[in-house]
């Protein structure tokens, strides 16, 4: 009890001749808020991106690929295989049409509002069934294209990243020029980086024959996926790879998402250990600079625990301090920041939001309590272990 | 250079401070060295680019084919000195996580297209010769464990064969060099006399023409007399510079240049702070000392020289040894991950930044402690004491 009562008092102590230590303590400070910001910027962009892939994948979906095309871009199937994926088993039905769609993935070029230079903007062809297979997917301005006329409906996030996709608007690629009729959304997901179409304008656009990537069905319910895979696979026509669209989604992430993780955690690792350096050192400073205060304190009667403790509460209530305004400013800086980058296996943009979650900055805010106790606790037992006598002699 | 000796001995005055602050500069310049690699891979080897090379693609997108009879149109414009293609297979070997392009090529045409690469003459006339030959990368050969005799099996994600078959089998005949470390060799070539008769759809098509320009024409120009040629055909071209055409990637990952910056920027504010720091306290515990060497007939630049010599020498300790590391891990890294990340490199421009940042950051950490040693009164700092 005693203890405890002393290590208010030194702590108490401690904090109000902080702002003699101020220039030593913004170290401290500003090398943790650097940590947290760096730390919530990469994770908040991993977990963004994966967050959009992954969240336009539903269970009860599926995407139907030739065999050994790792993404639709590099899928083709014809109008016969297309019929046998609509009528397998497992697909569901409305009346006795399937609930499918056939669609054309192809890439164009569009600039970028942000730097103003081309990017490979994914455009899409589909069936009438797209709004049916998704239901996440809904107008939300203009209208739907009508079907054979070249009018595109562009995705949210597109219209926002990219120049010339605003409702009205009319846009050239090559020969055709298409007209911007409508905007949809798609609950965030990676279809609203999209432009979509009718899928017959945009074979004869792109002069693709009767000829598709991949079909996208409904399924009877998530375990029909079985059922259908087995029926295709069995089927000597057709030699198709039937993924749902969660795992097709999940596998066109991986590559950026652990991209981005390979190269941000060791960075954002080695800035922490820079941190704990910075803390270590300013933390030493108020300890040398305190001895003779220390010391008295000593003589006066306080334990070493009291003394320890309290260097320690010091140093983890600095870096808390700077993993606050870090966090804050990566808040303020990157939430709901719009980036997008190019996805290498979709060869194609992928618009996300920066999302600053609550987790995440929570998670920041462990690193900087683990960069306080890293940095406080060798400080902590040299001021523990002070020599009474002689500190007192000194100076 | 009297004060060698004096100045070092006062660097290590407080070894643990010292230690410290010398260990956080190193982690910032270590951070600097590979943060420039890697932002050095994401220009995709642009600094490496042929100035005299033009690329032709698609004007809508690169996915579109371009008709293999633009060949002889492109040849024969004013300024065009040689011109040759390239595709896009876009196939693995053994593992689909493991990325590496293919293009089928025209052998010699491609090799005089590209002289940076170096291949033994034996080797081409040989992969010439066989049909079903292909030569890869010295840093694929080595990844991959691949010799010259050996068969590849490359599976096709977009091509597949006239006979339903997605393996595409390769006689490996040859390896080809490339000394310059800006660029990578990490692909395979083969031949497109045979990949456009056993694809079973695109035939007469390529993805892209490179094209060299003749000495003295405009580069400029001969893109624009080639884009003019085709205005209005179905397929309309965009030619562009070889470094223009890598920029082009770059730009389409997102502003990385911007990120890295942001990291460096908030490293190095940080860095200054803990220097800065460090000299101060180093110089308000030594005003006593300081005052005598005054009192000595220390003149007021040996006085400053002393204190910036001192912050210059922590900085350009944990600086130089950043740096040496970084370049360690980055020539590890190039090894490990030639294939998925080509081109990390650590180039001469982004060291000699470095060293320009290591005596600036400090100049400026040590700039202000100095001026107060410089002014120092020496009847005042003695009478504190």
């Amino acid at each position: 009890m005693r203890t405890i009562r002393q290590v208010f008092a030194v702590t108490a102590l401690n904090l109000r001749n902080l702002p003699q230590r101020l220039a030593s303590s913004a170290v401290a400070v500003v090398g943790v808020g650097a940590v947290v910001l760096v730390f919530a910027a990469v994770l908040s962009m991993a977990e963004s991106l994966q967050r959009t892939m992954l969240s336009t994948g539903a269970d009860d979906a599926a995407v139907v690929m030739r065999s050994g095309s790792t993404s639709e871009l590099n899928s083709t199937l014809l109008n016969d295989q297309v019929l046998i994926v609509a009528n397998a088993p497992g697909v569901l039905k409305d009346g006795d049409r399937p609930v499918m769609s056939a669609e054309l993935y192809v890439v164009t070029d569009i600039r970028k509002r942000s730097n103003n230079t081309d990017a490979n903007v994914p455009f899409r062809g589909v069936q009438a069934g797209a709004f049916d297979v998704r239901d996440n997917v809904r107008i939300t301005e203009g209208r739907m294209f009508e079907p054979g006329k070249n009018e595109i409906v562009v995705g949210q996030a597109a219209q926002s990243e990219f120049v010339g996709l605003d409702i009205g608007q009319s846009i050239r690629f090559g020969q055709i020029e298409w007209a911007v009729v409508g905007t949809f959304e798609a609950g965030g997901s990676v279809s609203e980086s999209e432009l979509w179409t009718d899928v017959r304008v945009l074979q004869s656009a792109y002069r693709r024959g009767n000829s598709f990537q991949s079909v996208r069905v409904r399924l009877e319910s998530p375990e029909s996926i079985e059922t259908l895979r087995q029926a295709l696979d069995e089927d000597p026509r057709i030699d198709p790879d039937v993924l749902t669209e969660r795992d097709y989604y999940s596998s066109q992430s991986q590559g950026l998402v652990q991209f981005i993780k390979i190269v941000g955690y060791p960075l954002t690792i080695l800035m922490a250990i820079g941190a704990v350096f910075g803390a270590l050192n300013s933390m030493y400073s108020s300890v040398s600079v305190r001895g003779k205060e220390i010391a008295t304190l000593r003589a006066l009667g306080f334990g070493p625990t009291a003394v320890l403790i309290s260097t320690i509460v010091e140093s983890v209530l600095l870096a808390l301090v700077g993993g606050l305004l870090g966090g804050l400013l990566a808040y303020l800086v990157f939430n709901g920041f719009q980036a997008s980058t190019l996805n290498g296996v979709s060869f194609s943009q992928v618009v996300f939001n920066f999302a600053v979650t609550p987790e995440l900055l929570g998670q920041g805010l462990k690193a900087a309590l683990a960069i306080g106790v890293a940095g406080g606790l060798f400080p902590a037992v040299r001021a523990a272990r002070l020599p009474v006598a002689q500190a007192l002699r000194e100076l | 250079m009297k004060y060698v000796g004096f100045v070092w001995k006062n660097v290590w005055r407080k070894k643990i401070r010292t230690s410290l602050t010398i260990l956080s500069v190193l982690v910032a310049f270590l951070l600097f060295a590979l943060l420039s690699a890697i932002g050095y891979a994401f220009k995709s080897g642009a600094d490496a680019a042929d100035a005299e090379r033009l690329v032709v693609i698609d004007k809508v997108s690169l996915i579109n084919p371009l008709p293999i009879a633009y060949r002889d149109r492109i040849a024969t414009t004013e300024g065009v000195r040689s011109v040759t293609y390239a595709s896009w297979f876009g196939g693995y070997y053994q593992d689909p996580r493991v990325q590496f392009p293919q293009f089928p090529v025209d052998p010699y045409e491609y090799f005089s297209m590209y002289p940076e690469f170096e291949i033994p003459r034996e080797r081409l006339d040989a992969w010439a010769n066989n049909r079903q030959g292909a030569v890869l990368g010295r840093e694929l050969a080595e990844q991959f464990g691949i010799e010259v005799g050996d068969r590849m099996p490359i599976q096709a994600t977009i091509w597949t064969k006239a006979d339903g078959g997605r393996t595409w089998e390769f006689d490996i005949e040859g390896i080809f060099e490339n000394e310059d470390p800006r660029s990578s060799s990490a692909f395979l070539l083969f031949q497109y006399d045979y990949f456009d008769e056993a694809r079973a759809f695109g035939k007469g098509t390529v993805g892209w023409y490179v094209l060299r320009v003749a000495p003295g024409s405009d580069p400029v120009q001969v893109g624009n007399a080639i884009d003019a040629q085709f205005a209005n055909s179905p397929n309309e071209t965009e030619t562009s510079t070889e470094a223009a055409f890598a920029q082009s990637f770059a730009k389409q990952l997102g502003n990385i240049a911007l990120i890295v910056t942001l990291i460096l920027g908030a490293v190095f504010f940080t860095l200054l702070l803990v220097s800065g720091n460090t000299m101060s306290q180093s110089v308000r515990e030594r005003i006593n000392e300081l005052a005598v060497l005054k009192t000595l007939g220390f003149s007021d630049g040996a006085m400053l020289g002393i204190v910036l010599a001192e912050s210059i020498t922590i900085m350009l300790i944990g600086g130089l040894l950043g740096l040496g590391i970084g370049w360690i891990v980055v020539q590890g890294a190039a090894q490990a991950m030639g294939a998925c990340l080509p081109g990390i490199f650590l180039s001469p421009q982004a060291m000699g930044t470095a060293l320009v940042i290591m005596l600036g950051a400090g100049i400026v950490a040590g700039i202000f402690p100095a001026v107060k040693a410089m002014r120092l009164s020496i009847v005042d700092a003695l009478a504190r004491a």
